[in-house]
């Protein structure tokens, strides 16, 4: 009981929770709000059967599908090699470790245009990369696997920074503990060690998928672009305006953010979720 | 001490009583940069010499469409000089920065110098492309940016358009299937011109590059006459990249005289020199002979007698569910 009013203390260290929360409601209105109101605000001035008709157009539909799986795909082969990542860099130590460590970070500071040029110069048929893969029959630069490296060169930094600190916290005496109980290494990882992670990798794995729908300037250069094979919704946005036509533009935009919008929550809630079923669990 | 200050003020004043400062922001496309950069330098020299006020002019580059669609938004653009009139048209309409007739303020439709599509190939010409039926050609891969994002592109889909429609006695169905296996040779849509150099030149993809007669032979200076030759095609289109004075904007920074100049000196004798140089063809005949060695001759067909209007065009063929659209949908 005593420690509870403790704790309720503590949390008032900043001034009142009416204030914080109208600062923000009023930070979130004016940084995200606002501008997401805008979009849709816009796309009411096509009426109802040309929305629909803008929205369903066979490129559009296939952009949809391209964005989505190439993003979700991506967004799952990060969370297993960051994961991996993650694991490697706290638990080990070796030469260098500082410097790999910084490295995971650069996909953050890259101008997503300087990678997406590199990428497509290396993947191409003249490229270090591409001369290798094209005599095998393998095409990466300007196909769907393109975009499939672009997202995920883009992702990686996400999973391994939200991994990563839920790593260090782990404390080694409950795999020992574990081991000493009987487990083996498989038992340990998937018992012990994988339920502590999961709400970490979700986000993570959110973070990376929500950054790869939204990508553009990376995968522009190795995507090809070739409308109902290599052309992701946010390229088909641009067409649209410029041909000056704001109205679809804004339509195709607004399926984005309500698809986005809609597998951001189911994860939240899904991480919610298993976050219960831990501390319910270690209780 | 005042008075110091006064002073100080007053000769400030009367220094900039004798020579202005005047700016001006030129919005262009993409393969003008080289070409404006020697034209500002050569207009800032004659402005001088005339009213001795020093002038600036800033470049901003792009791809047409974006370009117009900055300074509906707000960019402040005294002079646009851009890919073809829709954009201008664009925001005469949707923003009202200038009338609705801008077209008919200068010579030649506004456009002091045009250009055409011609054909890059590797050196050597080793795919044999010598015309427009060998782009189609089912060994050939062809290397163009995405008509609805690029104004070049726009003009290479219409020139290969009007091929098709002369060889087959306007026969709109042929020239549509003309148009569907050229774009199947397609491997890659950049957004813009210069992304489809950098695919062709850089990343070797592709075996020609259809592209402005000026940037193709830029490539040739860039990338060393040694890899690339430039192939003109029997037919192609009188490409008219027009210009205007964004009246709203150089009446509100009181440029509105030097920007008519500015642009009015494309046409002197001085500014066609200049566009010839940069391997666009002048409209001064006298210059254009000058430098005829610059320049193949081909048959060079209007958008007005093919297509009729830019409104058209776009309608026809670019806009959504339109001719472009349908060569990527799957055949019933």
């Amino acid at each position: 009981m005593a420690n509870e009013r403790i704790k309720a203390r503590k949390i008032r260290v900043l001034p009142g929770f009416k204030l914080t929360l109208g600062f923000t409601l009023f930070y979130l209105g004016l940084i995200v709000l606002i501008p997401l109101a805008a979009v849709f605000w816009k796309a009411t001035s096509l009426t109802w059967p040309q929305f629909w008709h803008t929205i369903t157009m066979p490129t559009a539909m296939a952009s949809y599908r391209l964005t989505f799986g190439a993003s979700l795909l991506a967004a799952l082969v990060n969370a297993f090699f960051g994961l991996i990542v993650a694991w490697v860099l706290v638990r080990y130590n070796f030469f260098g470790k500082k410097i790999i460590d910084a490295l995971v970070d650069l996909p953050f500071a890259l101008p997503t245009a300087v990678a997406g040029i590199t990428l497509a110069t290396l993947y191409s048929k003249n490229g270090w990369i591409g001369h290798w893969l094209e005599p095998l029959g393998i095409k990466v630069a300007n196909t769907q696997i393109g975009i499939f490296i672009a997202l995920t060169f883009i992702g990686l930094p996400f999973i391994v920074r939200t991994v990563q600190p839920i790593l260090e916290d782990l404390d080694p005496e409950l795999e020992e503990a574990a081991s000493s109980l009987g487990a083996n290494r498989w038992q340990v990882f998937w018992r012990v060690i994988f339920p502590m992670l999961t709400p970490a990798l979700l986000t993570g794995f959110a973070l990376a998928f929500a950054r790869a729908l939204g990508e553009y300037g990376s995968v522009i250069f190795i995507a090809g672009n070739i409308p109902m094979k290599t052309q992701i919704t946010p390229v088909i946005i641009m067409g649209e305006l410029d041909m000056f036509d704001y109205g679809k533009a804004t339509a195709i935009a607004v399926v984005m953010l309500v698809f986005s919008f809609v597998l951001l929550l189911t994860i939240n809630v899904l991480q919610w979720w298993t976050n219960r079923y831990n501390t319910n669990n270690l209780a | 001490m005042k008075t110091l200050f006064n002073l100080v003020l007053l000769a400030a004043f009367a220094l900039s009583a004798n020579a202005k400062e005047i700016k001006l922001l030129n919005v262009s496309y993409d393969p003008t940069r080289e070409l404006y950069v020697e034209y500002n330098a050569a207009f800032a020299k004659y402005w001088k010499a005339k009213t001795g006020d020093d002038v600036t002019v800033s470049q901003s580059h792009g791809g047409s469409g974006k370009q117009a669609q900055a300074v509906i938004n707000g960019l402040e653009a005294d002079v646009v000089t851009l890919a073809l009139a829709y954009d201008i048209d664009a925001i005469s309409q949707q923003a009202r920065l200038l009338p609705a007739d801008w077209q008919k303020r200068l010579p030649n439709d506004s456009t002091p110098y045009t250009s055409t599509i011609v054909f890059l190939v590797r050196k050597g010409n080793p795919k044999n492309i010598k015309d427009w039926d060998d782009v189609i050609r089912k060994d050939v891969s062809v290397v163009v940016a995405n008509p609805k994002t690029s104004g070049g592109a726009r003009w290479a889909y219409l020139a290969a358009y009007a091929y098709a429609l002369e060889k087959n006695n306007h026969d709109d169905t042929a020239a549509r299937s003309f148009i569907t296996k050229l774009y199947k040779n397609v491997p890659v849509l950049d957004s813009g011109a210069r992304g489809s150099t950098v695919t062709f030149a850089k990343n070797g993809i592709g075996d020609v590059l259809l592209a402005w007669e000026n940037e193709a032979h830029l490539a040739l200076k860039e990338f060393g006459a040694d890899k690339f030759e430039i192939v003109t095609p029997s037919l192609s289109i009188l490409a008219e990249p027009p210009v205007a004075v964004v009246d709203k904007n150089a009446k509100r920074h009181h440029t509105t005289e030097v920007a008519t100049e500015y642009l009015k000196y494309l046409y002197s004798d001085e500014g066609q020199e200049i566009a010839a140089n940069n391997f666009y063809r002048p409209r001064n005949e006298a210059i254009a002979a000058k430098y005829a060695s610059n320049f193949t001759q081909l048959r060079l067909v209007t958008l007005e007698s093919e297509f009729g209007s830019w409104a058209n065009a776009q309608q026809t063929h670019f806009a959504d569910g339109g001719v472009f659209d349908q060569i990527y949908q799957p055949q019933n």
